[in-house]
């Protein structure tokens, strides 16, 4: 049953992560280069710019839920599986979700890429 | 990419870790939080190590969306994942804990990723129009 809970957690703090992410690249993607934003308007331009996207606060929101799944992961599982667990298929889950909503373009470099820190991140944890 | 995007991608790689590692030194020192001390939770940021760890979390989601704003989400992750190495490494050297080889294997899996992703390129066509664009061609109009 704890095993259980735990999957389940993981479950939940890969989507809310993945959730978090793609919102918060978006709402970024809106707002554009912000180097370039910052030389010709300044600082207080660019907090105003991401302040207006609205994605950013529910990607906010988003990385919130993901932060209390993990601490209530942690009351359930190991850490050394729940962490991991939930972070590598977060690398994998970004890379589908990159694709589909972010249009992003995920090559063969990419994937391998995305799948090859997936499982360093296992391998640390054993 | 230029010599400035390189230095924020290093700055998420690094200030990510060194914050949690601040953050657990300083909730180590403060001890296990439970319901009847769950008040302490709130003086938790008075400490200085965990108040110094928030700080360097403030600049690593800073940095973060910085990158965000100019490379794409599948580039920054990978690119970004060397923080673990050094974690593991930090770990090694700086407390003396045995690695094993398989966390070594670990170690070069990731390295390998972020050598393959950076090694291409950092941003793919868009399909939608940032919001400053339509004020840069203004001004370039002007």
């Amino acid at each position: 049953m704890k095993d259980a809970q735990a999957w389940l957690a993981i479950g939940l703090i890969t989507l809310a992560a993945t959730t978090g992410d793609v919102l918060l690249a978006h709402s970024m993607k809106r707002v554009g280069d912000v180097h370039e934003l910052l030389k010709r308007r300044g600082l207080l331009a660019v907090i105003g710019r991401v302040l207006m996207t609205p994605t950013f606060f529910l990607g906010l929101i988003a990385m919130g839920v993901a932060f209390y799944s993990l601490l209530f992961g942690l009351s359930w599982g190991n850490l050394s599986l729940v962490v991991p667990a939930s972070a590598s298929l977060t690398f994998v889950a970004n890379a589908v979700a990159a694709r589909i909503f972010l249009h992003e373009r995920v090559g063969r470099r990419r994937w391998i890429a995305a799948l090859l820190v997936a499982g360093g991140v296992i391998l640390m944890a054993a | 990419m230029t010599l400035r995007k390189y230095l924020v991608l290093a700055g998420i790689t690094v200030f990510s870790p060194a914050g949690d590692a601040l953050l657990a030194r300083g909730m180590k020192e403060i001890g296990g939080i439970s319901l009847h001390n769950f008040h302490s939770l709130l003086f938790a940021i008075l400490d200085p190590w965990v108040a110094g760890g928030i700080v360097l979390l403030l600049t690593f989601f800073a940095s973060y969306m910085s990158a965000l704003s100019w490379a794409d989400l599948t580039y920054v992750l990978p690119a970004t994942s060397l923080g673990y190495v050094l974690v593991a490494l930090i770990a090694h050297f700086g407390f003396h804990e045995a690695i094993s080889p398989t966390r070594w294997l670990g170690i070069a899996l990731i390295t390998a990723g972020v050598g393959f992703v950076a090694a291409g390129p950092s941003v793919t066509p868009l399909h939608q129009q940032p919001l400053h664009r339509d004020v840069i061609s203004q001004e370039a109009e002007l």
